[in-house]
């Protein structure tokens, strides 16, 4: 056990600091702090060019193996750049879905040539991913997907739709779970295809959340096509592959994300500070014990990834989403309370806390919901009876 | 980085689980809470051949040299098993006050013989009802003997049956930090007065220890209140990792329990209202034994800026996830784990006493608090 980084890493941390103060200058100063959680529709266009300066200078898909273009970065230095890359105020990530999700599947399930297609332009930031699981009717019953892909000479033709698609708008491309045998037992029927965006069969429609904003979308496929060979994984073999990215979605890919917590959780703090709440006995409990959950929340992920190293991962890592996601919520309604009745003054100087209040209802329900999360946990982690 | 016990760790922690395994178990635990002494003695004498006593003394006085990760890891094991031993006592607080506060002399008199298991040991930190350092009332006065210690030292763990004591006091008109320091005391020396109380937890006694004029020599003052706080929070360490292993010992008998006990034709464990509960337990376990892991590297390390944080940070989260965990294990065994013939009421009342015994909760997120305020 040695939780130290080594002179070589803290080498890599001046690398990446310096890349990130260097870079983070001239036309891409304005995009500090932004496209964060309930901010990711915002300055996409100028955010996009940040993801290719990004990969152009060697930054995007550190995890990912040299042989796959990324720079097979340990863990160590994962968490270094992450960490960089959070106190720079760096924007959000436009490709965190190729790079987090379909990436590592491909490299996982892939045919070579599907890797020699698919992962270049993820790391050169070129092509923009998007997933298409959720149905209106499959939600936590994802299996229950009706979306139907049938073979017409050499494609495959899609008709059905798909929802709570983010980044839909501006994808190159979607992973779509279809099914390919209706006459299969639900979870047996199922294929895992690559379907480009835009093309006249596929249709995008914002949805307007509870926020006001739109991060998600509707996406109607009518007769969309993409090339026979672009499934992953076996021909109605795709729920193992779409689980496999489901523990990408639910597990350590999310460490960015917890570390940009910090600077939400700081933020909090300073308006309790400007306001007096941070002199208050029992907000101080919350405020402390909020801390106290992120910093374990961090820990946590560093330990479960450790462990991943050496080919135990296991428990550690299915209870992550749950703890995140409930501890974001929560923070969300700590943010309220701390601002008081300034809380009720919408567009006002907190809009910020706002958004984060409102937009972590969502993070209890996306990939896989809490109740979900529970059972999985239930059933596979502690091998109780469906 | 890496957050794995070394092969030698896992082993270690291993044979550790299978000793307890073979002779604290519920059975044996029970013979020894009813036991005058509340120790099971034989078991804490081969505890010490395997070298339980002398885990964190270094070689130089007759120990085996090992760190706070190794401790640590014992200490979780202990916790799972409420094994009745004097090792929260006599290493975590006693043998590391010594490390920590003594001078050469001091640590050459008493820490062979810790090692060896011939001295069992106390430190009598609290009185009244706080451990806060500042509240010391405990007066150490100076004479041309060396001090005479006057004062109620309360809620000392294993006070009564140690052999050894060592007492928190400060000089005559001094407040705050200033004037702070630790005596090491003979406990069968004239003034010494042990009163054992009941307590809550059957499984770790407590006592009053009334000093009725203490004679102590020169040579037995050592360190400060700096030293203190740092001794307490590295035990901090060591009662969250006994916390961490009863919370997973109460989630492993629920989860046993849930998958075997059927009612309406289905084991209990297939509804969701129990098996939701299971799975938030396991999200406390886990993350608890993250933040424990952490804190056992900050013990086992040099670095005393970070270890006031890393010791809030584990007592109070694995301190509460233990609590929760131990409730929930009785009420999913419903009506049985309302009986005293189940350990989990041993577990529940382990987990409420390790809440306040080196201060609560509260306390930690205040201490906390005032960091993160200040940065």
């Amino acid at each position: 056990m040695d939780l130290r980084f080594t002179a070589e890493e803290e080498a890599f941390r001046v690398e990446a600091r310096q890349w990130l103060a260097t870079s983070l200058s001239g036309e891409f100063a304005a995009l500090l702090g932004r496209g964060g959680p309930g901010d990711e529709h915002e300055v996409f266009e100028p955010r996009l060019a940040w993801e290719r300066k990004m990969g152009r200078d060697g930054w995007t898909c550190l995890s990912w193996s040299r042989e796959h273009g990324g720079r097979g970065a340990s863990l160590a230095e994962q968490v270094i750049f992450l960490e960089e890359y959070v106190r720079a105020r760096a924007p959000g990530r436009v490709g965190h879905i190729g790079e987090g999700l379909i990436g590592p599947t491909i490299a996982l399930f892939g045919t070579d040539a599907q890797k020699k297609r698919f992962l270049p332009p993820i790391v050169r930031g070129d092509e923009m991913w998007c997933q298409g699981y959720s149905e209106p009717n499959a939600g936590s019953d994802l299996a229950n997907v009706q979306t139907r892909a049938v073979r017409d000479r050499g494609d495959w033709v899609i008709t059905g739709q798909k929802i709570w698609t983010s980044h839909a708008q501006w994808s190159d491309w979607c992973f779509v779970l279809c099914r390919t045998d209706a006459s299969a037992p639900k979870h047996k029927g199922l294929s895992y295809l690559l379907v480009p965006m835009r093309q006249p069969g596929i249709e995008v429609r914002p949805i307007r959340q509870l926020t006001g904003t739109s991060e998600f979308n509707e996406v109607f496929f009518d007769g969309a096509r993409t090339p026979a060979d672009h499934v992953v994984g076996e021909v109605n073999g795709g729920w193992a592959v779409a689980m496999a990215t489901l523990a990408f979605e639910r597990g350590a890919s999310t460490l960015g994300q917890q570390l940009s917590f910090e600077n939400e959780l700081r933020e909090v703090l300073d308006a309790a500070r400007e306001n007096g709440s941070l002199r208050d006995p029992a907000m101080r409990q919350r405020l402390a014990q909020a801390w106290i959950e992120l910093k374990i929340m961090r820990l946590h992920a560093l330990r479960t990834l450790s462990l991943a190293q050496t080919g135990q991962l296991a428990r550690e890592a299915m209870i992550s989403k749950l703890y995140w996601s409930t501890w974001h919520r929560a923070l969300g309604e700590l943010a309220m309370d701390v601002l008081g009745a300034d809380g009720a003054v919408a567009r006002g100087a907190h809009e910020r806390l706002q958004r984060l209040f409102l937009f972590s209802r969502a993070d209890t329900i996306y990939a896989g919901s809490s109740e979900i999360q529970r059972n999985l946990i239930g059933e596979r982690a502690l091998g109780l009876p469906r | 980085m890496n957050f794995a016990f070394t092969p030698e760790q896992a082993e270690l922690k291993r044979g550790a689980r299978r000793f307890l395994a073979s002779c604290c178990a519920s059975a044996q635990v029970r013979a020894a809470m009813e036991s005058a002494g509340g120790h099971d003695d034989a078991a804490w004498k081969s505890a010490c051949e395997l070298g339980w006593s002398a885990l964190v003394i270094p070689e130089t006085y007759g120990g085996a040299g090992l760190g706070w990760v190794e401790l640590v890891a014992i200490a979780e094991e202990t916790g799972r098993s409420l094994a009745c031993l004097p090792l929260f006592s006599t290493v975590c607080l006693a043998a590391s006050a010594l490390l920590d506060a003594g001078d050469d002399a001091q640590r050459t008199e008493h820490l062979p013989r810790i090692a060896s298991g011939e001295v069992q040991a106390a430190l009598a930190f609290a009185e009244e009802t706080t451990v806060d350092p500042v509240a010391i009332a405990t007066l150490a006065r100076d004479d041309a003997e060396g001090y005479v210690l006057s004062g109620t030292k309360r809620y000392v763990v294993d006070g009564a049956t140690a052999d050894l004591l060592v007492v928190t006091a400060r000089a005559p008109a001094t407040s705050g930090d200033d004037g702070v320091a630790l005596f090491v005391v003979d406990a069968r020396a004239p003034g010494v007065v042990r009163e054992p109380v009941p307590t809550l937890d059957p499984t770790r006694r407590l006592c009053t220890v009334e000093l009725r004029g203490v004679q102590v020599g020169r040579g037995s003052r050592m360190g400060d209140a700096r030293a203190l706080r740092r001794i307490l929070d590295r035990a901090a360490v060591a009662l969250a990792a006994e916390a961490l292993g009863g919370a997973e010992r109460c989630l492993e008998m629920a989860t046993d329990y849930a998958k075997t006990r059927v009612q309406f034709d289905r084991p209990i464990g297939s509804f969701q209202a129990i098996k939701h509960r299971l799975a938030d337990m396991l999200v406390s376990v886990e993350t608890a034994r993250s933040a424990v892991t952490w804190a056992a590297c900050v013990a086992a390390s040099d670095d005393v800026d970070e270890l006031p944080t890393a010791a809030a940070v584990a007592k109070s989260y694995a301190t509460e996830a233990f609590f929760r965990c131990a409730a929930e294990c009785v009420q999913i065994h419903g009506g049985i784990g309302f009986t005293w013939e189940h350990d989990a009421h041993l577990y529940l009342k382990r987990a409420r006493a390790s809440l306040s015994l080196l201060g609560s909760p509260a306390r930690d997120r205040e201490r906390i608090a005032h960091m993160v305020e200040a940065v």
